[in-house]
């Protein structure tokens, strides 16, 4: 009997969709949204358990009150649902050993801020996947979870669909890769790459339990307001970075973010320069010794000054927020989901426009126009640091600068009255915010030396003692894809691939329980060190896949760490 | 598609949940009756059905009233949309013949009053009576074709007939792939695995999950029950008088001794873990 296949095999030919979006973060969740509102049949794949299972981010969204659309327009009691707390203050401590110098950076942080929330992923992703489920079922598509797509399908070169783990291929319309940073969508396209360091940042965060009125006792704060802190100067070591502390609604938002070139070359540990921050004797008026971490995460950050793709599009697919590496993180500022859920409306717009044109290409060439006109492109790749940068970021340029800051006349010059008037309203200006080199400079040198020329020693008593990475790691949850490992060394040598020992988030030197360590192998009289590589610690921050060389997928759907907080 | 499934309340032998008395026989009443371990997985046939399919789906059992919790768990774990309970005084005792008449009889029932059938689910053998006969029986009183040790399942609608994968165990196991017309009794195996390749069909999956939460605790608004009376059956073909099969005796397997001895050592006293390896030594010798 000639029997037709019914399980979705080849002989009957793809499944078919209008649209698929490829991760239900804010990214996806708005270019599903929209493209729901357009009446487009919309199917969602997440590979997480639940949106915001694989999440991570410092822990503040904005709403741009240029931006043409917002999350809560587009969904519309989000604040009240899962919003943790408004933040009302924002200040940067410029930290010289115990001297701090305080600046109050509210006006920077109210520039074109419609609001700003506290968030944490886990429960608002999930949040907003139950409300896409809701409008894509419509449309009779919808958001499944525990599926990892993890390439294109392509037909005679041309990018038609997407291949999945769990699922058989399936076409599409439009494809939005809106898959995160690590994004493999991206990756397969050849739109983006995981080669340079100093294109990425790496954040690690602490979400630390606190209850809401100690919070509000503590950091002198009503019920509906919040505060961020943010911290620079010479408490991580020389490297080039800062500290990020945000209160939630019972817990707090602590990490730290560092230029990733910079983590390699000083080959900082991540988790301890977390623990300098939690350390220093600043943090003892908020923090005390009853200090219980609840979740420890990792997230890379592409710096979309240099990665911002200008063209994100190839034949039907369309990149979304970090995989398109729509992240803005300059000086103090830093935005990546508000431009996620623009980006994502956008493109979803632009299908919508350009949906009866029989080019594939044009809603990717809608979306790139878009982004361009709506401002997007222009705060995520500001004109003023393309041209500033050319000097400021050469390494002479900033040997003199720091000379002079360091000298006497430097010292004194930032010390003087007038200065210290200035500064504070230079760090209240987006224009030269904007125009702050990305070298040491802006994030050591001058910092501590505002510190140490106008702050104020702090001699509070730190009582914290933030657990090993052994107990950090114990306390994550990995439902562990025994005997299929998803990220392969290439280069097992120390050359290739020894920066992961240090640099990643879960690794350490002398460290067994991590993701890469270094072992000295004897062979035929000669001695060698190898790195060697376990992934059930691995927290899916990709760190590896530009620092060593390496294969790297995500987990299976549903493998892997689970995010509980995000 | 219209499938009906068949399962059976057993004792919950799990650690902690069975009880026994002192002579080692079980104690029905202090022992919780659950779903049939083995039953899930021809309901997971059944549900699969349903998903790429489309249809229906009811659960039937055979059982005191008390059962209706098995039919409950069936309704919460795969979504069933209407439950059978065949129950009454007449029916009990009854044995693997008794109780196949009885399901045959339901079933028959169900397409004459309800909708005909396509396909009967059954579970491979009970926790407790192990004779893996009341399906193949029942099918037998159908007079429908069987395919038992079901490990895959595909179904051609439009041509009313169904391809299987089945395990047959021997001194190796195959895998062999079975044709049948509908309507047939299926047999799951307890390696069956449901498989969703299509977005679609998980979407489905989604939904009916979603629909059977909404229906909630009021599974009893959508359970019937059926005595003997209702089946048209003469009680002399039921229960115990209905039932050839005679258990003439149960002997308990006999346990292992409770009582061992036990001693701490503490690893670090050199002394005493000297002693453990001189106590070891004499089971060391691997014959």
């Amino acid at each position: 009997m000639a029997m037709r296949r019914t399980d979705g095999g080849a002989e009957e030919g793809y499944e078919h969709y209008e649209a698929i979006v490829v991760g239900c973060g804010p990214g996806g969740a708005a270019a599903a949204s929209r493209l729901a509102d357009h009446g487009v049949e919309t199917l969602v794949l997440e590979r997480g358990v639940e949106a915001g299972s694989k999440n991570v981010s410092g822990g503040l969204i904005y709403a741009e009150e240029s931006a043409p659309y917002t999350i809560d327009d587009l969904f519309p009691g989000m604040r009240e649902a899962v919003g943790e707390r408004p933040i009302t203050d924002y200040y940067i401590h410029n930290i010289a050993g115990k001297k701090v110098k305080t600046y109050d950076l509210t006006r920077l942080h109210e520039h074109d801020t419609d609001w700003c929330d506290a968030v944490l992923r886990r429960r608002m992703d999930a949040w907003l996947e139950a409300r896409v489920h809701e409008k894509t079922s419509e449309t009779g598509g919808g958001v499944l979870t525990g599926v990892r797509v993890n390439g294109l399908l392509r037909e005679n070169g041309e990018i038609v669909g997407v291949t999945c783990d769990e699922l058989d291929p399936i076409t599409a319309d439009l494809i939005v890769a809106a898959d995160g940073v690590n994004s493999e969508l991206a990756r397969d396209a050849g739109l983006m790459d995981w080669e340079e360091p100093d294109e990425w940042f790496q954040g690690v965060k602490a979400v630390v339990e606190m209850d809401g009125e100690r919070i509000e006792d503590r950091f002198a704060i009503g019920a509906d307001e919040g505060v961020a802190h943010l911290f620079s100067g010479d408490l991580f070591e020389g490297v080039r970075g800062g500290g990020f502390l945000y209160t939630n609604a019972d817990t707090l938002s602590i990490g730290t973010v560092f230029h990733l070139d910079s983590l390699v070359e000083e080959r900082a540990e991540p988790h301890e320069l977390l623990d300098a921050l939690l350390t220093h004797p600043l943090l003892a008026q908020w923090l005390g010794e009853e200090y219980r971490e609840l979740e420890y995460s990792a997230k890379l950050v592409p710096d979309s000054k240099k990665v911002a793709h200008r063209e994100p599009y190839r034949d039907r697919l369309v990149l979304v927020g970090d995989a398109a590496g729509q992240m803005q993180a300059q000086g103090p500022i830093i935005k990546g989901m508000n431009h996620a859920v623009t980006a994502g409306a956008l493109a979803a717009d632009a299908f919508a426009r350009t949906r009866r044109d029989a080019d594939t290409e044009s809603a990717g060439r809608a979306y790139t126009s878009m982004l361009e006109e709506s401002g997007t492109m222009g705060k995520l790749r500001p004109r003023r640091y393309e041209y500033t940068s050319v000097v400021s970021e050469r390494p002479l340029v900033t040997r003199v600068v720091e000379g002079v800051l360091n000298s006497p006349v430097g010292g004194v010059a930032v010390g003087n009255p007038l200065a210290k008037r200035l500064l504070g309203r230079a760090y209240n200006s987006p224009l030269l915010v904007g125009m702050l080199p990305d070298t040491e400079t802006g994030y050591v040198t001058l910092p501590s030396v505002i510190g140490e020329k106008l702050g104020r020693t702090v001699h509070w008593e730190n009582e914290v003692e933030p657990p090993a990475l052994v107990d950090r790691i114990g306390e994550l949850t990995y439902d562990t894809d025994v005997g299929n490992p998803h990220i392969r060394l290439r280069d097992e040598s120390y050359a290739a691939s020894g920066a992961a020992v240090t640099a990643c988030p879960v690794s350490a030197e002398d460290f067994g329980g991590g993701c890469y360590r270094a072992e000295t192998v004897k062979t035929n009289g000669t001695e060698e060190t190898l790195v060697s590589l376990d992934t059930q610690p691995c927290v899916e921050c990709g760190t590896c896949a530009i620092v060593a060389d390496t294969e790297w997928e995500h987990p299976r759907g549903g493998k892997g760490v689970e995010f509980r907080q995000g | 598609m219209r499938s009906v499934v068949l399962t059976k309340g057993v004792p919950d032998f799990s650690e902690g949940a069975v009880s026994f008395n002192e002579e080692g026989h079980l104690e029905r009443g202090k022992t919780p009756t659950v779903m049939n371990p083995n039953d899930r997985f021809a309901l997971e046939a059944a549900l699969q059905t349903r998903v790429r399919h489309g249809g229906h789906v009811s659960a039937m059992s055979m059982g005191p009233p008390g059962y209706a919790s098995v039919l409950e768990e069936a309704m919460a774990d795969i979504y069933a949309d209407d439950l059978y309970l065949l129950s009454d005084r007449e029916l009990a005792a009854s044995d693997t013949w008794a109780t196949a008449i009885t399901l045959c009889s339901a079933i028959e029932k169900y397409e004459r009053e309800v909708a005909p059938v396509d396909l009967v689910f059954a579970g491979f053998k009970t926790a407790d009576g192990e004779t893996g006969q009341t399906g193949p029986q029942t099918c037998w009183g159908l007079e429908w074709p069987i395919v038992t040790h079901v490990l895959a399942l595909d179904i051609d609608p439009d041509e009313g007939r169904l391809r299987a994968k089945r395990l047959v165990e021997g001194d190796v196991d195959e895998i062999e792939t079975v044709e049948a017309p509908l309507p047939c009794v299926v047999v799951a195996d307890p390696e069956f695995a449901p498989t969703y390749r299509k977005a679609s069909h998980r979407l489905e999956h989604k939904r009916l999950r979603a629909e059977t939460e909404a229906r909630g605790e009021e599974y009893e608004d959508h359970l019937t029950t059926w005595d003997h009376v209702d089946l048209n059956l003469d009680s002399e073909y039921i229960g115990l008088d209905g039932s050839p099969t005679i258990v003439s005796s149960v002997d308990p397997i006999p346990k292992a001794p409770a009582e061992r001895e036990a001693t701490m050592v503490d690893p670090d006293d050199g002394e005493a873990m000297e002693s453990v390896f001189e106590e070891l030594t004499a089971f060391a010798g691997g014959d």
